[in-house]
């Protein structure tokens, strides 16, 4: 689905990701786990080609899209949800999904956008109720529901999510990571990047543990679950240990 | 003052209001999709203006009027292309500075095509002396081309931008360019699109007032400090305040005449300006929900 050699990339001279390799098969959830300032959000940034890479190949649903533009990249199946949500605030619940369908609107294929619509309303019932309200006073997990229902309306293939639990209560929260696994349940493959390690592993099949720019580990779920430097850093787990 | 005299002002009010309003609406339309104040907005109804005239004694005023709209978008087009395009990731006043340059740089070159001489277009309809009788108050039918062309802009950019699937994309640009790329919209188009239309409407506003108020090389600038007045204080970005900012100002002017001396006139607007950056930066008409939301 995904491939990623040896990526270089960053802001400037800043070198930010210092030789990445990944990939994502079809029908996966992959987690990218790390602290503030690993490069999580460069990489995905440089996936959807919002950054240039320094080096590298990206190769995304067969594709070779290494310096597309972002809204070819966008065309090819591949949307990126990103931190922070980045909604149209003074526009309503309904032209926030309506922008998010603007590849199929460029193919051609209007008649389809009442049914990715009804679609994206099937999977959010929450967003048809506030339908016409602005974007900018839904309430954090409504909004963040928006980001991802604006990125599925192109109906991609491969959705890349960026700390999709930033800042929402446990239990929104929750539901939000639900809801990612319905997507991949119906087929999509997911590459998911959280500080929130616990939850991401729970609901990924693999993952990967980034560092200064550098992949540290890569496993399974339970691997890095078992993982005891990687329970250490960002499962908390020696903190309950010292507390026992 | 007679009843007359009053409906006279308000004519001429009216009039010069719909002209900053179009003008403020220029501005708009940049300022929405980049976040930049296009100070060459005034050359744009200059240029629309000086061509068609040029054009007239060859073809008819219409034909004229078509092509001075046409060349002035294109160089709306190439100015984008030229000075905006190639910048990265520029500074919001890099940016305004570039565009005083340009303007700087279109009235130069105006002046060496052209000259300093005033010119007007014929009257799309009648000549200088025709004028229509209503309520007493005679006003040229120019006026009545002006008021209706400014009301189809307004209406024709409301459809546009609320209705048309370009239109909303363009706002989704003006609103958030990262998001607006993630969604797949080419961001660099919709800029390029952006200049093309407010040079487009400036045009088209310097011919129709070219009648009334002549046209020459330098009447650009105090038609933008105008216009960014009327821009002001309808609320930088919301086009349907500007028109109502536009005629609100116009009006003032047009009354202050009848009671200061003339050279007062552009006092007027000037601390109009001033006040509305003290007191309510926001515009008189912006919703207080949309500035919430709004960051500047």
């Amino acid at each position: 689905m995904i491939r990623i050699r040896n990526l270089e990339s960053g802001y400037g001279k800043l070198r930010v990701l210092k030789g990445i390799s990944i990939h994502v098969n079809t029908g996966e959830i992959v987690a990218i786990i790390g602290g503030n300032g690993a490069g999580k959000t460069t990489l995905l940034y440089t996936i959807a080609n919002l950054v240039k890479p320094f080096s590298g190949t990206i190769t995304v649903l067969g594709t070779d899209s290494t310096g597309l533009s972002p809204e070819k990249t966008v065309a090819l199946g591949c949307s990126l949800v990103p931190e922070g949500r980045q909604l149209f605030p003074t526009m309503t619940v309904r032209e926030n999904l309506i922008l998010g369908s603007y590849p199929l609107m460029k193919k051609r294929e209007k008649r389809r956008l009442p049914e990715e619509m009804e679609r994206i309303y099937s999977l959010f019932p929450r967003l048809k109720e506030r339908e016409n309200q602005l974007a900018g006073t839904l309430s954090g997990g409504e909004q963040q529901m928006l980001a991802i229902g604006r990125a599925l309306m192109s109906d991609p293939q491969f959705i890349m999510m960026d700390e999709p639990s930033m800042g929402l209560a446990p239990i929104i929260a929750r539901d939000i990571f639900n809801k990612i696994e319905d997507l991949r349940n119906h087929g999509r493959t997911i590459l998911l990047v959280e500080q929130n390690a616990r939850a991401a592993l729970r609901i990924a099949d693999r993952g990967y543990v980034m560092e200064t720019g550098n992949l540290i580990i890569e496993g399974s779920s339970e691997e890095l679950m078992d993982n005891p430097d990687v329970g250490r850093a960002y499962l908390g787990k020696d903190f309950k240990r010292i507390s026992e | 003052m007679s009843f007359e005299q009053v409906l006279q002002y308000i004519f001429s009010g009216i009039t010069v209001g719909s002209i900053y309003a179009v003008v403020a609406i220029g501005f708009n339309i940049i300022y929405n999709s980049t976040g930049i104040i296009n100070f060459a907005q005034g050359e744009f109804v200059m240029m629309g203006g000086i061509i068609a005239h040029s054009f007239t004694p060859t073809m008819p005023l219409f034909l004229a009027v078509v092509l001075a709209v046409v060349i002035t978008t294109a160089v709306g087009s190439l100015i984008e292309l030229v000075f905006i395009r190639s910048l990265k990731n520029p500074s919001v006043l890099r940016m305004i500075i570039i565009t005083i340059g340009l303007s700087i740089l279109i009235r130069e070159i105006a002046l060496h095509i052209w000259d300093e001489k005033i010119r007007a277009l014929p009257f799309f309809t009648g000549s200088e002396v025709t004028s229509i009788t209503i309520f007493g108050a005679h006003i040229s039918p120019q006026v009545l081309w002006v008021l209706g062309i400014t009301a189809l802009i307004v209406v024709a950019l409301q459809f546009f931008f609320y209705f048309t699937f370009t239109g909303q994309a363009m706002r989704a640009c003006a609103a958030n360019r990262k998001a607006a790329s993630l969604c797949g919209i080419n961001t660099r188009k919709m800029v390029n699109l952006s200049f093309c239309l407010s040079a487009a409407i400036g045009a088209v506003a310097g011919c129709t007032v070219s009648p009334l108020t002549q046209t020459h090389y330098a009447m650009g600038t105090p038609l933008a400090i105008k216009g960014f007045t009327v821009a002001i204080l309808g609320g930088l970005g919301n086009s349907t305040a500007a028109v109502l900012a536009g005629l609100l100002l116009g009006l003032l002017e047009s009354f202050s005449i009848s009671l200061l001396p003339m050279a007062y006139k552009d006092v007027i607007a000037i601390s109009i300006l001033l006040l509305i950056l003290f007191f309510r930066p926001g515009g008189l008409f912006q919703s207080r929900q949309i500035v919430a939301l709004k960051s500047f």
